[in-house]
């Protein structure tokens, strides 16, 4: 993650990167469909899982962390997550206020 | 986010990768920004269907209709073709043309088969009467879905004809940079498919 040039002999983020992200696939489909959990429970934890396969998509494929000064890109996509943070998460909080009052 | 902020006050190291020479770096930053605003883009269309999700209208519900075994395959189709395409960027880096078309060509297949999948699944839908008119959910699924599927496509032609730029030019700062770029695109849509994999597939199966 240090921005440097890879020329190494083998990918090995990338499979890294590849392995981790089959991984977190396999553990969510195993957390739906093969445990009694919560539905809940198992929303927050398949959302969680998810969060962490972005993670492993930006800075392991998409280089997030190159950089020539300051990281302006990354402020930009933290901005573009705050709004949809906000649009997503104020939807559901205003559909589930009207289901309540109705 | 929190947690690779402290890497990047890392020190710097002044060279960056062929890419981001002559003004590669502007326009990559440029790319990111665009990126910010497909982000925002998504999330409208993932409220409007998590909000319109329960409203069937009588026809078929989430539960009823999405394939377990579908959706999977699509997901590991597209996982591995993000995949491919880091490995096209890192042959690009080591100056491998050959290795580059051949990792790209590898991606392009992997998104055809992701298209395939996903284009069988929606005529599927629609031939037992699940079409986009149907109910509000169908609308809203059929919307989201569509707008990541179309992405996906243009994305298959816009890899195509850079690989076809490098195969002419060789790997040139301006060729790196816009293989860089689409990269990112392609990258960028198998985060927006992880939300779609974990909100609409595996939650409409739940709830």
């Amino acid at each position: 993650m240090s921005g440097q040039p890879s020329h190494e002999g083998f990918p090995w983020k990338h499979v890294i990167g590849f392995v981790l992200s089959i991984l977190l696939t396999v553990m969510a489909l195993w957390l739906v469909f093969s445990m009694q959990l919560p539905v809940s429970t198992e929303i927050v934890s398949i959302l969680v899982l998810a969060v962490f396969q972005v993670l492993i998509q930006l800075l392991l494929f998409m280089h997030l962390t190159e950089r020539d000064g300051p990281a302006y890109h990354v402020i930009s996509l933290i901005f573009g997550a705050f709004i949809a943070f906000t649009i997503v998460g104020g939807s559901i909080w205003i559909m589930a206020f009207r289901s309540m009052v109705s | 986010m929190s947690v690779h902020m402290e890497s990047l006050h890392e020190p710097t190291t002044s060279s960056l990768p062929l890419e981001y020479q002559e003004d590669g770096n502007l326009k990559i930053f440029g790319f990111w920004v665009f990126l910010a605003a497909e982000v925002v883009l998504f999330s409208t269309l993932f409220a409007t269907y998590l909000v319109f999700h329960g409203n069937v209208a009588g026809g078929p519900t989430s539960q009823q209709l999405f394939d377990i075994r579908g959706f999977t395959i699509e997901t590991f189709l597209l996982l591995t073709s993000s995949f491919t395409m880091g490995l096209g960027t890192y042959e690009m880096r080591r100056q491998n043309t050959k290795g580059v078309v051949v990792w790209v060509l590898i991606t392009v297949l992997l998104g055809l088969g992701f298209l395939g999948m996903e284009i069988s699944e929606f005529s599927h839908y629609v031939s037992i009467g699940a079409n986009i008119s149907r109910s509000a959910f169908l609308s809203a699924f059929f919307v989201l879905v569509g707008t990541h599927g179309s992405h996906v496509t243009l994305g298959i032609f816009w890899i195509l004809s850079i690989l076809v730029q490098v195969m002419r030019k060789g790997i040139t700062p301006k060729t790196a940079r816009k293989l860089f770029v689409v990269g990112l695109y392609w990258h960028f849509l198998d985060v927006v498919w992880v939300f779609i994999f974990t909100v609409v597939y595996l939650t409409g199966k739940v709830m």
